[in-house]
Protein backbone atom coordinates (compact mmCIF):
# COMPACT_ATOMS: atom_id res chain seq x y z
CA UNK A 1 0.00 0.00 0.00
CA UNK A 2 1.10 3.40 -0.81
CA UNK A 3 0.51 7.09 -1.97
CA UNK A 4 -2.46 8.35 0.10
CA UNK A 5 -2.91 5.75 2.88
CA UNK A 6 0.88 6.48 3.28
CA UNK A 7 0.68 9.81 3.54
CA UNK A 8 -2.54 9.70 5.96
CA UNK A 9 -0.72 7.12 8.51
CA UNK A 10 2.51 9.45 8.48
CA UNK A 11 -0.08 12.62 9.71
CA UNK A 12 -2.13 9.90 12.44
CA UNK A 13 1.06 8.88 13.62
CA UNK A 14 2.68 12.71 13.89
CA UNK A 15 -0.89 13.61 15.24
CA UNK A 16 -0.56 10.73 18.38
CA UNK A 17 2.92 11.55 18.97
CA UNK A 18 2.78 15.39 18.60
CA UNK A 19 0.25 15.44 20.93
CA UNK A 20 1.23 13.28 23.43
CA UNK A 21 4.28 15.32 23.47
CA UNK A 22 2.50 18.73 24.17
CA UNK A 23 0.79 16.72 26.74
CA UNK A 24 4.05 15.56 28.61
CA UNK A 25 5.85 19.50 28.11
CA UNK A 26 2.65 21.93 27.99
CA UNK A 27 2.60 23.87 31.08
CA UNK A 28 -1.30 24.54 31.84
CA UNK A 29 -2.87 21.36 32.21
CA UNK A 30 -6.07 22.67 30.25
CA UNK A 31 -3.92 22.56 27.32
CA UNK A 32 -2.21 19.31 28.13
CA UNK A 33 -6.08 17.41 28.62
CA UNK A 34 -6.63 19.19 24.78
CA UNK A 35 -3.65 17.72 23.31
CA UNK A 36 -4.41 14.42 25.03
CA UNK A 37 -7.57 14.56 23.16
CA UNK A 38 -5.93 14.55 19.78
CA UNK A 39 -3.46 11.96 20.71
CA UNK A 40 -6.71 9.93 21.63
CA UNK A 41 -8.17 10.74 18.16
CA UNK A 42 -4.68 9.88 16.65
CA UNK A 43 -4.81 6.31 18.15
CA UNK A 44 -8.16 5.99 16.87
CA UNK A 45 -7.18 6.52 13.73
CA UNK A 46 -4.28 4.12 13.67
CA UNK A 47 -6.47 1.46 14.77
CA UNK A 48 -8.77 1.72 11.60
CA UNK A 49 -5.17 1.03 9.98
CA UNK A 50 -5.02 -1.95 11.85
CA UNK A 51 -8.10 -3.74 10.83
CA UNK A 52 -10.00 -2.90 13.90
CA UNK A 53 -13.08 -0.57 13.40
CA UNK A 54 -14.58 -1.67 16.83
CA UNK A 55 -11.95 -0.70 18.73
CA UNK A 56 -11.73 2.72 16.81
CA UNK A 57 -15.25 3.32 17.50
CA UNK A 58 -14.51 2.18 21.08
CA UNK A 59 -11.46 4.88 21.62
CA UNK A 60 -13.98 7.33 20.10
CA UNK A 61 -16.49 6.54 22.32
CA UNK A 62 -15.30 5.70 25.59
CA UNK A 63 -11.42 7.88 25.59
CA UNK A 64 -12.86 10.94 23.86
CA UNK A 65 -16.20 10.92 24.86
CA UNK A 66 -15.98 9.60 28.59
CA UNK A 67 -12.43 9.50 30.09
CA UNK A 68 -11.58 12.26 28.73
CA UNK A 69 -14.79 14.24 29.98
CA UNK A 70 -13.74 12.87 33.31
CA UNK A 71 -10.60 14.35 33.46
CA UNK A 72 -11.53 17.54 32.31
CA UNK A 73 -14.31 17.79 35.26
CA UNK A 74 -11.58 16.99 37.38
CA UNK A 75 -9.59 19.70 36.53
CA UNK A 76 -12.24 22.19 36.13
CA UNK A 77 -13.20 21.02 39.65
CA UNK A 78 -9.93 21.04 40.90
CA UNK A 79 -7.58 23.63 40.08
CA UNK A 80 -7.53 27.14 39.86
CA UNK A 81 -7.55 27.41 36.20
CA UNK A 82 -6.34 31.04 35.59
CA UNK A 83 -3.36 30.24 38.08
CA UNK A 84 -1.26 27.95 36.48
CA UNK A 85 1.74 28.26 38.61
CA UNK A 86 -0.31 26.55 41.15
CA UNK A 87 -2.47 24.34 38.79
CA UNK A 88 0.34 23.12 37.02
CA UNK A 89 3.86 23.51 38.40
CA UNK A 90 6.52 22.78 35.49
CA UNK A 91 9.63 23.06 34.85
CA UNK A 92 11.96 21.01 32.15
CA UNK A 93 13.00 17.92 34.00
CA UNK A 94 17.07 16.97 32.41
CA UNK A 95 17.39 13.73 34.48
CA UNK A 96 13.66 12.76 33.40
CA UNK A 97 13.60 13.57 29.78
CA UNK A 98 17.47 11.87 29.17
CA UNK A 99 15.48 8.78 30.73
CA UNK A 100 12.86 8.74 28.57
CA UNK A 101 14.89 9.43 25.79
CA UNK A 102 17.14 6.47 26.59
CA UNK A 103 14.48 4.30 26.60
CA UNK A 104 12.82 5.19 23.83
CA UNK A 105 15.73 4.59 21.98
CA UNK A 106 16.34 1.03 23.36
CA UNK A 107 12.72 0.36 22.51
CA UNK A 108 12.80 1.37 19.23
CA UNK A 109 16.26 -0.06 18.21
CA UNK A 110 14.64 -3.33 19.76
CA UNK A 111 11.49 -3.09 17.47
CA UNK A 112 12.74 -2.12 14.57
CA UNK A 113 15.89 -4.96 14.93
CA UNK A 114 13.92 -7.67 15.68
CA UNK A 115 12.70 -10.06 12.98
CA UNK A 116 9.04 -10.18 13.69
CA UNK A 117 7.28 -13.70 12.17
CA UNK A 118 5.14 -11.04 10.04
CA UNK A 119 2.50 -12.60 7.81
CA UNK A 120 2.39 -11.97 4.25
CA UNK A 121 -0.60 -10.11 3.24
CA UNK A 122 -2.73 -7.55 4.76
CA UNK A 123 -6.01 -8.19 5.37
CA UNK A 124 -8.77 -6.16 6.33
CA UNK A 125 -12.19 -7.80 7.42
CA UNK A 126 -14.78 -6.63 9.75
CA UNK A 127 -13.71 -7.76 13.16
CA UNK A 128 -17.13 -6.92 15.10
CA UNK A 129 -18.85 -9.67 14.94
CA UNK A 130 -16.30 -11.85 15.66
CA UNK A 131 -15.32 -9.81 18.67
CA UNK A 132 -18.97 -10.44 19.55
CA UNK A 133 -19.04 -13.65 19.16
CA UNK A 134 -16.19 -14.67 20.93
CA UNK A 135 -16.74 -12.13 24.19
CA UNK A 136 -19.71 -14.83 24.32
CA UNK A 137 -18.09 -17.82 23.88
CA UNK A 138 -14.42 -17.74 24.98
CA UNK A 139 -13.96 -15.04 26.43
CA UNK A 140 -17.13 -15.18 28.46
CA UNK A 141 -15.78 -15.31 31.79
CA UNK A 142 -13.19 -12.10 31.40
CA UNK A 143 -16.65 -10.24 30.11
CA UNK A 144 -18.78 -11.40 33.15
CA UNK A 145 -15.76 -10.51 35.34
CA UNK A 146 -15.45 -6.94 33.68
CA UNK A 147 -18.92 -6.26 34.58
CA UNK A 148 -18.75 -6.95 37.73
CA UNK A 149 -15.12 -4.88 38.00
CA UNK A 150 -17.35 -1.70 36.63
CA UNK A 151 -20.35 -2.05 38.65
CA UNK A 152 -17.57 -2.13 41.87
CA UNK A 153 -15.80 1.04 40.77
CA UNK A 154 -18.98 2.47 39.80
CA UNK A 155 -19.97 1.73 43.59
CA UNK A 156 -16.82 2.90 44.87
CA UNK A 157 -16.48 6.12 42.89
CA UNK A 158 -20.05 6.95 44.32
CA UNK A 159 -19.38 6.16 47.25
CA UNK A 160 -15.87 8.00 47.57
CA UNK A 161 -17.50 11.24 45.81
CA UNK A 162 -19.94 11.73 48.29
CA UNK A 163 -19.47 14.76 51.11
CA UNK A 164 -18.42 14.02 54.73
CA UNK A 165 -21.24 13.13 56.82
CA UNK A 166 -23.71 12.19 54.46
CA UNK A 167 -23.28 9.04 55.95
CA UNK A 168 -25.39 10.11 59.16
CA UNK A 169 -28.26 12.12 57.35
CA UNK A 170 -29.22 9.29 55.51
CA UNK A 171 -29.55 7.24 58.56
CA UNK A 172 -31.71 10.23 60.18
CA UNK A 173 -33.76 10.20 57.28
CA UNK A 174 -34.74 7.14 57.79
CA UNK A 175 -36.65 7.57 61.00
CA UNK A 176 -38.56 9.89 61.45
CA UNK A 177 -39.43 12.36 64.36
CA UNK B 1 2.90 1.10 8.12
CA UNK B 2 4.62 -1.86 9.24
CA UNK B 3 4.69 -3.10 12.36
CA UNK B 4 8.12 -1.59 13.56
CA UNK B 5 6.59 1.44 12.93
CA UNK B 6 3.66 1.13 14.57
CA UNK B 7 6.10 -0.05 17.71
CA UNK B 8 7.86 2.54 17.16
CA UNK B 9 4.66 4.98 17.88
CA UNK B 10 3.80 2.73 20.82
CA UNK B 11 7.28 3.31 22.19
CA UNK B 12 6.88 6.86 21.81
CA UNK B 13 3.72 7.34 23.44
CA UNK B 14 5.16 5.17 26.39
CA UNK B 15 7.71 7.53 27.15
CA UNK B 16 5.75 10.54 26.69
CA UNK B 17 3.22 8.85 29.43
CA UNK B 18 6.49 8.35 31.69
CA UNK B 19 8.03 11.52 31.63
CA UNK B 20 4.45 12.85 32.41
CA UNK B 21 4.19 10.90 35.40
CA UNK B 22 7.54 11.36 36.45
CA UNK B 23 7.71 15.47 35.89
CA UNK B 24 4.12 16.15 37.48
CA UNK B 25 3.01 16.53 40.56
CA UNK B 26 -0.63 17.46 39.72
CA UNK B 27 -2.75 14.02 40.37
CA UNK B 28 -4.66 14.58 37.40
CA UNK B 29 -1.88 15.42 35.17
CA UNK B 30 -0.19 11.76 36.61
CA UNK B 31 -3.72 10.17 35.23
CA UNK B 32 -2.97 11.74 31.63
CA UNK B 33 -0.01 9.86 31.85
CA UNK B 34 -1.41 6.61 32.86
CA UNK B 35 -3.55 6.93 29.96
CA UNK B 36 -0.74 7.26 27.29
CA UNK B 37 0.80 4.37 28.73
CA UNK B 38 -2.49 2.33 28.37
CA UNK B 39 -2.85 3.67 25.06
CA UNK B 40 0.42 2.85 24.22
CA UNK B 41 0.08 -0.85 25.28
CA UNK B 42 -3.24 -1.18 23.13
CA UNK B 43 -1.59 0.16 19.50
CA UNK B 44 1.25 -2.98 20.42
CA UNK B 45 -1.48 -5.37 21.16
CA UNK B 46 -3.78 -4.30 18.14
CA UNK B 47 -0.74 -4.49 15.88
CA UNK B 48 1.00 -7.89 16.94
CA UNK B 49 -2.59 -9.24 16.32
CA UNK B 50 -2.63 -7.68 12.94
CA UNK B 51 0.43 -8.35 11.71
CA UNK B 52 1.75 -11.49 13.40
CA UNK B 53 -1.03 -13.61 14.47
CA UNK B 54 -4.33 -12.66 12.70
CA UNK B 55 -6.29 -13.67 15.63
CA UNK B 56 -8.62 -11.48 16.33
CA UNK B 57 -7.65 -11.75 20.69
CA UNK B 58 -5.14 -9.31 20.57
CA UNK B 59 -8.21 -6.66 19.97
CA UNK B 60 -10.76 -8.30 22.55
CA UNK B 61 -7.32 -7.63 24.86
CA UNK B 62 -7.29 -4.48 24.00
CA UNK B 63 -11.16 -3.93 24.70
CA UNK B 64 -10.32 -4.93 28.02
CA UNK B 65 -7.69 -2.82 28.75
CA UNK B 66 -10.20 0.23 27.80
CA UNK B 67 -12.69 -0.99 30.35
CA UNK B 68 -10.26 -1.58 33.42
CA UNK B 69 -8.98 2.35 32.15
CA UNK B 70 -12.25 3.60 32.12
CA UNK B 71 -12.75 2.01 35.51
CA UNK B 72 -9.74 2.90 36.76
CA UNK B 73 -10.59 6.48 36.06
CA UNK B 74 -13.46 6.91 37.31
CA UNK B 75 -12.20 6.01 40.61
CA UNK B 76 -9.16 7.71 40.64
CA UNK B 77 -10.87 10.92 39.57
CA UNK B 78 -13.37 10.08 42.72
CA UNK B 79 -10.17 10.28 45.06
CA UNK B 80 -8.87 13.18 43.67
CA UNK B 81 -12.26 15.27 43.94
CA UNK B 82 -11.49 13.69 47.65
CA UNK B 83 -8.16 14.61 48.58
CA UNK B 84 -8.85 18.29 46.95
CA UNK B 85 -12.08 18.43 49.65
CA UNK B 86 -10.11 17.19 52.19
CA UNK B 87 -6.40 18.91 51.41
CA UNK B 88 -7.33 22.00 49.07
CA UNK B 89 -4.73 20.70 46.88
CA UNK B 90 -4.33 17.40 44.24
CA UNK B 91 -0.69 18.23 43.97
CA UNK B 92 0.32 14.04 45.24
CA UNK B 93 3.66 15.16 47.02
CA UNK B 94 1.33 16.75 49.60
CA UNK B 95 -0.72 13.83 50.23
CA UNK B 96 1.58 12.10 52.58
CA UNK B 97 -1.27 11.65 55.62
CA UNK B 98 -2.90 8.45 55.79
CA UNK B 99 -5.21 9.88 58.23
CA UNK B 100 -6.19 13.06 59.11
Amino acid sequence: MSGPADLIFFVLALLTVGSAILVAILPNIVYSAVALLFSFAGVAGLYVFLSADFLAATQVLVYVGGILILIMFAVFLSNRISDVKISNPTRFNWQAAFLCLVLFGVLSYTAVSTPFPVKPGIVYLPSTAEIGELLMTRYLLPFEVASVLLLASLIGAALLSRPEGQKGKAADMEEPK
Amino acid sequence: MGLDKLLVIGAALFCCGLYTIMTRRNAVAILMGVELILNSANINFVAFSHYVSRVIGGQIFAVFVIVLAAAEAAVALAIFLRLYATTGTVEVDTADELKG
